[in-house]
C-alpha cells in the first residue's frame, strides 16, 4: 500500500463481549458466547457455517438484539446503544457501496451524516483513497469498480468516521483468490497502522490465521478456544478446534501407561480439554506434518491419493481402516505410484488425543 | 424449380428418393418470421387504426373536410380549463398521497417483513377486482360532508386505484437493491432513518418512483366512473359531456390527452437520464 503523507489517528477501543445470548425461533445462535479483546487487537472469529459467528458480530453492531448479557466498549454498556450511535465501521460481506454516489462521495458519507463542512470531508475521504490506493478512482461509481476496488472503498468508508472498533463480515468471501490474498495483507497492514481494534469474521482459516493477533473459534454460539494462531495450532483446548484448525487425520490408539501406542509406536500424549485425562477410547489426532512414511513392500499401508500442494505433495495412506494425511516433498511424492505399499511413522515429540467419536458425533467440517 | 437455399442441399438417397437434409431450425424460421409480421401488423393495426381515426375525426369539419377548428376550439369551450387544471391538482395531490404512503410502507415491508410481502401483494392487488363504482359509492357514504365537498376526495380513492401498480413498481425497484446491506451500512456510519431514506433509499428507487409517478398520472387523467359518480367535472368527464355537443372537440380533447400523457412520460424519462448524466459528470460532489 503507498505511503500517504497523513496518517489518519485512530485508537482501539477495548470491547468486551460478555455471556451473549441470541435466540432464532428454536436455534440459538450464540450460547453465553463470552470474549475480551484488547485496544488495538486484530481478533478473527472462526468456525463454521453457523456457528454464531456474524450473529456475534452483528450483536456487536447494534443490528442484532440480545436476548441476554452485555457488550461493553471501553467500559460502557451498549445495550440500549443503536446501531447509529455505536462509532463501528464495518465493511460486509456483500458490496455495499452506495451505487448512486461515486467513491470519493462513498468515503465522505460517514463525514456528512456527521455533519463535517464540505471542503473538510471531500479532503479527508482523497486522505483515504489514497490510503487504500484508490486516489485515481475518486470519480468512478461502484458498477465501474472491481470487486476487491469496492471491498477497498468500502474499508475507507468505514475508516473514515475514526471508528473505536472496526469490524469485518467475510469481507472477502466474494472476490478470487489472488484479489483476497492482496486484500488481505492490505486490510492487515493498515489495521497495524492505525491500530484500530478490529473483529474480523471469516470462515476461512488461512485467512485468520494469517491475518489475526488472535482467533477465537467458535462453535454452536460457543467460544470454543481463543487464543494465538500459534497456541491455536499446536495446543488446540477441545477436539472441536483440534480438527476445525488445520488438517488432521484420527487414528485410533491404545493405552500404554501414560502414554499410547499409534502404529505400534509409543508416543507422549498432549491431551485436549475434553479427554478429562481417559485414554481408553481414544483417538489420536495427527497432522500431516506430524508423521512421516517408509517404503516398504510388506508395510500395513499403502497410497491411495496424491495432492500436489507446490513444495509439498499431500498423500492419503490408507492403514487398514484408517486414512492418514501425510505431507512428503514432492520430488519424493514424484516416486511413489499409487498402491506403493508404506509403513507410517510418528515423528512429532507427542501426538495430541481426543475422545474418540461415536456414531451420534459429527467430526469438526 | 427448386429454390436456392444456402446449407441445404437436397440429393439422391438410395431408391431414388429426394432427402433434403440440413438444420431443421434453420428451415422453420423464414415461417416464424412471416408469423411474426402477421402477428405485429395485426397488434398493430388494432393499436394503431382507432388513434388514426380519433386523429382523423379531430382535423375534420362537419362536412368531412380537413379543418384545425376542432383543435383551434378546445381552450375556449366552456369548463374545460376548470376541468384540466382540476385534473392536474387530482393527479398532483395522489401522485404524492401515494408515494409517501407507499415508498416508506414498501421498504419496511422489505427489510422488517418480508413474510407480509405476500400479503401485500394480494392486498394492493384487490383494487383491480373491485369494480370502481363500488369503491366510489362506498367512500361517498362514510366519508365526512366537509371530505364530500372536497374533490380531493377523489385523489383519496384514486390512491387505492393506484396501489396494484405503485406497489408493484416499487417493490420490484427495492427487489433490484440490496436494500439491507445498504441500510445497515448507512447506519454504521451514522445515517438516521430519515437520512438513509433520503440519501440512500430514494436515490436508488429513482427509476421505479417514476415509472409509479407515470402510471399514476396516467390513470389519474383517464379515471371517469368515480369522478362522475362524485359530481366533479375532471377532464375525462369533461370530455363525455362535451361529446354530446361537438364530438369533434371532444374527440380531440381526447387524442391531446392521450398525446399528452405520452409527451410527459417521454419529458420524465428524459429529464431522469440526464439527470443521471450530470450526476455522474460531477466529480467529487459531496
Amino acid at each position: 500500500m503507498p505511503e500517504t503523507s497523513v496518517e489518519t489517528k485512530t485508537v482501539g477501543a477495548q470491547v468486551d463481549l460478555d455471556s451473549l445470548v441470541r435466540v432464532f425461533g428454536q436455534t440459538r445462535a450464540l450460547d453465553g458466547f463470552s470474549i475480551s479483546i484488547e485496544p488495538g487487537e486484530f481478533v478473527a472469529l472462526l468456525g463454521p457455517s453457523g456457528c454464531g459467528k456474524t450473529t456475534a458480530l452483528r450483536v456487536l453492531a447494534g443490528f442484532e438484539r440480545l436476548d441476554n448479557g452485555r457488550v461493553v466498549v471501553d467500559g460502557k454498556d451498549l445495550g440500549s446503544v443503536s446501531a447509529q450511535r455505536r462509532d463501528m465501521g464495518m465493511v460486509f460481506q456483500s458490496y455495499s457501496l452506495f451505487p448512486n454516489m461515486n467513491a470519493l462521495t462513498n468515503v465522505a458519507y460517514g463525514l456528512r451524516m456527521r455533519r463535517q463542512r464540505t471542503h473538510q470531508r471531500r479532503k479527508k475521504a482523497a486522505e483515504l483513497l489514497d490510503l487504500v490506493g484508490l486516489a485515481d478512482q475518486a470519480s468512478k461509481y461502484p458498477h465501474q469498480m472491481s470487486g476487491g476496488q469496492q471491498q477497498r472503498i468500502a474499508l475507507a468508508r468505514a475508516l473514515a468516521i475514526e471508528p473505536r472498533v472496526l469490524l469485518l463480515d467475510e469481507p472477502l468471501s466474494a472476490l478470487d483468490a489472488k484479489v483476497r490474498a492482496e486484500l488481505r495483507d492490505q486490510i492487515r497492514s493498515l489495521q497495524q497502522r492505525l491500530s484500530i481494534t478490529t473483529v474480523f469474521v471469516t470462515h476461512d482459516q488461512e485467512e485468520a490465521l494469517s491475518m489475526a493477533d488472535r482467533v477465537c473459534v467458535m462453535s454452536k454460539g460457543r467460544n470454543e478456544q481463543t487464543a494465538t494462531p500459534a497456541v491455536l495450532y499446536a495446543r488446540p483446548a477441545t477436539s472441536f478446534v483440534a480438527e476445525f484448525v488445520g488438517v488432521s487425520s484420527r487414528v485410533p490408539v491404545e493405552r500404554s501407561g501414560s502414554d499410547v501406542l499409534v502404529f505400534g509406536q509409543r508416543c507422549p500424549v498432549r491431551g485436549v480439554s475434553d479427554t478429562s485425562g481417559v485414554l481408553e477410547g481414544a483417538d489420536a489426532l495427527l497432522r500431516p506434518e506430524d508423521v512421516a512414511i517408509d517404503v516398504d513392500p510388506s508395510g500395513k499401508g499403502f497410497v491411495t491419493h496424491r495432492s500436489f500442494l507446490g513444495a509439498t505433495t499431500r498423500l492419503i495412506v490408507q492403514v487398514g481402516e484408517v486414512p492418514v494425511r501425510v505431507d512428503v516433498r514432492s520430488e519424493t511424492a514424484a516416486e511413489l505410484d499409487l498402491g506403493t505399499h508404506v509403513n507410517v511413522k510418528v515423528i512429532s515429540r507427542d501426538v495430541l488425543v481426543a475422545p474418540r467419536l461415536t456414531r451420534t458425533d459429527t467430526p469438526a467440517a | 424449380m427448386a429454390a436456392i437455399i444456402p446449407e441445404i442441399a437436397v440429393e439422391e438417397v438410395q431408391g431414388g428418393v429426394p432427402h433434403v437434409h440440413g438444420d431443421p431450425a434453420r428451415r422453420r424460421m423464414p415461417r416464424l418470421r412471416a408469423w411474426r409480421g402477421v402477428v405485429l401488423v395485426l397488434a398493430g393495426a388494432y393499436f394503431l387504426l382507432p388513434l388514426y381515426a380519433g386523429l382523423r375525426f379531430s382535423f375534420q369539419n362537419d362536412v368531412g373536410r380537413w379543418s384545425t377548428y376542432a383543435v383551434a376550439a378546445i381552450p375556449h369551450q366552456t369548463g374545460f380549463m376548470a376541468a384540466f387544471y382540476l385534473s392536474l391538482r387530482l393527479a398532483a395531490v395522489t401522485t404524492v398521497l401515494t408515494m409517501v404512503l407507499m415508498v416508506p410502507t414498501a421498504t419496511y415491508v422489505h427489510l422488517k417483513l418480508p413474510k407480509m410481502r405476500r400479503v401485500l401483494d394480494f392486498v394492493t392487488i384487490l383494487p383491480i377486482v373491485i369494480p370502481p363504482i363500488v369503491l366510489i359509492l362506498g367512500v361517498l357514504h362514510a366519508a365526512p360532508l366537509w371530505l364530500r365537498a372536497s374533490p380531493y376526495l377523489l385523489s383519496l380513492a384514486y390512491v387505492i386505484l393506484a396501489l396494484p401498480f405503485v406497489y408493484r413498481s416499487l417493490d420490484a425497484g427495492l427487489s433490484a437493491i440490496d436494500l439491507k446491506t445498504l441500510v445497515e451500512a448507512s447506519r454504521s456510519l451514522g445515517g438516521k432513518w430519515i437520512s438513509t431514506l433520503r440519501h440512500v433509499i430514494l436515490p436508488n428507487l429513482r427509476a421505479a418512483i417514476l415509472s409509479a409517478t407515470v402510471l399514476t398520472i396516467a390513470l389519474v387523467l383517464g379515471e371517469f366512473t368515480m369522478a362522475s359518480l362524485d359530481l366533479w367535472t375532471t377532464l375525462p368527464v369533461w370530455i363525455y359531456q362535451f361529446s354530446q355537443l361537438d364530438a369533434h372537440i371532444a374527440t380531440a380533447v381526447s387524442m391531446l390527452s392521450l398525446i399528452g400523457t405520452w409527451v410527459l412520460l417521454t419529458v420524465i424519462v428524459s429529464v431522469d437520464r440526464s439527470q443521471s448524466r450530470r450526476t455522474r459528470r460531477r466529480t467529487g460532489t459531496l
